[in-house]
């Protein structure tokens, strides 16, 4: 297999002791990022990136998804100990873990959450694995329609899926289409949008953006709510792993099942929260004693922390072989990978082996490292969120702003930042959401390049979006994709005439 | 088993009243959102017919895609405000609370006070302030406290970008002090 001798390489590339500490450090740092209030995946990638700009590409990457990972795991501890789901994807995991805690099993809880993390993760990296270069083979031979019309089904499917009122995914989205064009336009030379400024001709940064957007407004948005926390702290013994652990076989369809649910949202964008409330509601409805779920059920715990961290770590799939990120975090993996000047898409394969390959290695040593980890230090992490909020905020706020400036050595942006910052509290609380806006920033300009070269290409007719059979299909499944509610409503309606005796 | 089943328990004095009044609803900013952004649109969408937003010889011209673009964007934004407009019934639970209104200042504020001193007093002393006056005045937190978690944090942000990784930032009066 080429893949396997592939990734051993891969591995080769990351036991050096240099890599195994910035991998340590990335994790201890990501678990802290998922842990505390006001912080979450998204921004503590954003935030931490700069750090990562004098090193490697393979060092970087490295140390940026182990980030990831700590996130994933932190999550877990805050929904457990403290019935706070320090992310929308661990809420489903509060249903059942804050009750084991609450009844003195809340190492079994954390025990089950991290184990079933890291079952979850491995499902989806040997997907990536093996799924990964395949379609990026197969994605080189895209040209610029094909790529437009995967694009395009990327932003349908945001509009057409989400849950949020369609206008508005809307104009997040065409929000973020537009300030990515702002600045120079590369095809043609000329400015635009910049409106004589020379600040911004550079364009709007989207790590600026993001940073404003996930960490200003979170500190915004937390700041109101009440912060007294009650929770319970939590030892986890050896004993407590070992009775977990031999516990697990008993549950394995649970665990493949949400695997695989986890790994087929993931790549769909938006899918780490639905898998986990998915995950769990396949495990309730499955189970024989369906009464006992969201009373302390350690299977509760299983179905959604598995579905979410496979679909965490799937949404790296796409973004790996295609260049669409799957997920917010994902968005700034991509945005990490442009500033170290690779071009994410098939090409990372062909052209950067060594370091697509010790990526895809680290999510398993990651993964490994990461589980003992939080398994042995999960007491000293329950006890960061002592530390009261007040000194927590204007940490969170400085390292925003060096973030920020970090960047492109420009005042501009931390100016730009605060002014996200808002924007991004006050769209979330009218339902705006910024999922969309984000991944449009990060794919503005590929997006339009596209289009252009593919217009260019075919004299402006439209009809390159349906020349040969795969961007046909492709494109027209994304228009399918953006009318899917009127589509399910008429499917259902039909059914239902269809049907009148039964229902 | 050995379980310690100590609880962790943090107060919150300053937590904002559940009673307080409503600053304004989400309606309100709602509509208010949707004209900046049918304003935005329009903006943009001027801007780049200047620009140039129809075809020539090589193809799409720079204005085209941005064109399109705010038209959409300024088509969804006046779908919005007719659609809050047509019901009166739509979202009119509270945006923010007096109270709350008045936490999110509390660092929004201070937030625009450290970005203008940014410029003049550099990266490390302005955090060093921000955090002594947050921990102080917003946390209530004993002064010796605040400074030294205060100093302590500028120090580590000051080793781990200047120092380890080579992140140069502007650093206002006390540059020639670090040496760097």
């Amino acid at each position: 297999m080429e893949a396997l001798s592939l990734l051993m390489q891969g591995f080769s590339v990351l036991l050096t002791w240099k890599i195994l500490a910035l991998m340590m450090v990335g994790l201890v740092l990501g678990v802290f990022v998922g842990v505390l209030p006001g912080l979450g995946g998204p921004n503590g990638v954003a935030i931490l990136l700069p750090l990562t700009f004098t090193m490697d590409p393979t060092s970087a990457i490295v140390m940026l998804s182990c980030i990831y990972w700590g996130a994933l795991f932190g999550g877990a501890i805050t929904s457990i100990l403290f019935n706070i789901p320090g992310e929308a994807w661990s809420v489903a995991t509060t249903f059942d873990g804050y009750p084991m805690a609450q009844q003195g099993k809340a190492a079994e809880a954390l025990t089950a959450a991290f184990t079933s993390s890291f079952i979850g993760s491995f499902a989806a990296v040997l997907l990536i694995t093996f799924l990964a270069p395949a379609i990026s083979t197969f994605a080189l031979k895209f040209g610029p329609p094909e790529f437009f019309a995967v694009y395009l089904l990327t932003f349908c499917s945001f509009v057409g899926l989400g849950r949020e009122a369609k206008h508005k995914t809307i104009i997040s989205m065409a929000l973020g289409l537009l300030l990515a064009g702002i600045g120079l336009d590369t095809v043609s030379g000329q400015l635009r949008m910049t409106f004589g400024s020379s600040d911004l001709l550079r364009g709007v940064n989207f790590l600026v953006a993001v940073i404003g957007l996930f960490g200003i407004s979170e500190i915004l948005l937390t700041m109101e709510e009440r912060l007294a926390l009650r929770g319970h702290s939590a030892k986890i013994t050896l004993r407590t792993v070992w009775n977990v652990w031999t516990d697990l076989p008993r549950y394995w369809v649970t665990l493949l099942r949400s695997s695989v649910i986890g790994c087929w949202l993931g790549i769909t964008p938006g899918g780490a929260i639905a898998a986990s409330f998915m995950g769990y509601n396949l495990a309730k409805r499955f189970s024989k004693d369906k009464e006992s779920f969201g009373k302390g059920r350690i299977e509760g715990v299983f179905a959604p922390e598995t579905a979410a961290h496979a679909s965490g770590t799937a949404a790296l799939l796409p973004m790996l072989a295609l260049g669409i990120p799957g997920s917010g975090t994902a968005a700034i993996l991509l945005g990490g990978l442009m500033v170290w000047g690779l071009n994410p898409g098939p090409l990372l394969f062909v052209e950067h082996k060594d370091f697509v390959w010790g990526l895809i290695a680290s999510m398993y040593l990651g993964n490994i490292v990461g589980l003992i980890l939080v398994l042995s230090t999960v007491p000293v992490f329950a006890a960061v969120l002592r530390v009261p909020f007040s000194a927590i905020a204007p940490m969170i706020i400085v390292s925003c702003a060096i973030g920020a400036f970090a960047i492109q050595n420009a005042m501009f942006d931390i100016w730009l930042m605060l002014l996200f910052g808002v924007v991004g509290y006050v769209f979330k609380k009218i339902g705006i959401p910024l999922a969309p806006l984000t991944l449009a920033l990060v794919l503005g300009n590929r997006a339009e390049d596209a289009f252009r070269l593919a217009m260019i290409g075919a004299e402006g007719s439209l009809k390159v979006f349906w020349s040969n059979f795969l961007v046909g299909s492709i494109t027209t499944l994304a228009i399918i994709l953006l009318f899917w509610p009127i589509i399910d409503r008429i499917i259902a309606s039909i059914g239902r005439a269809r049907e009148p005796a039964r229902a | 088993m050995s379980k310690s089943e100590m609880e962790i328990v943090v107060e919150d004095p300053t937590a904002p009243d559940d009673a307080s009044p409503a600053v304004t609803s989400k309606r309100t900013i709602d509509m208010i959102v949707s004209v900046l952004l049918l304003a935005f649109a329009a903006l943009l969408a001027w801007d780049n017919w200047k620009t140039g937003a129809s075809w020539d010889s090589s193809g799409p011209q720079a204005g085209y895609f941005p064109f399109y673009l705010s038209l959409i964007l300024g088509g969804a934004a006046l779908f919005g405000l007719v659609k809050t407009l047509m019901d009166p019934a739509i979202e009119s639970e509270a945006f923010v609370t007096r109270d709350q209104l008045k936490r999110v200042m509390t660092v929004l504020v201070p937030t625009f006070l450290f970005c203008l001193a940014l410029k003049w007093l550099g990266i490390y002393l302005s955090s060093f302030l921000l955090i002594v006056g947050f921990m102080r005045l917003v946390g209530k937190i004993s002064l010796w406290k605040s400074l030294l978690t205060a100093f302590i944090f500028a120090a580590t942000m000051f080793v781990v970008f200047d120092v380890a990784f080579d992140v140069i930032m502007p650093k206002g009066p006390i540059e020639a002090l670090l040496g760097r």
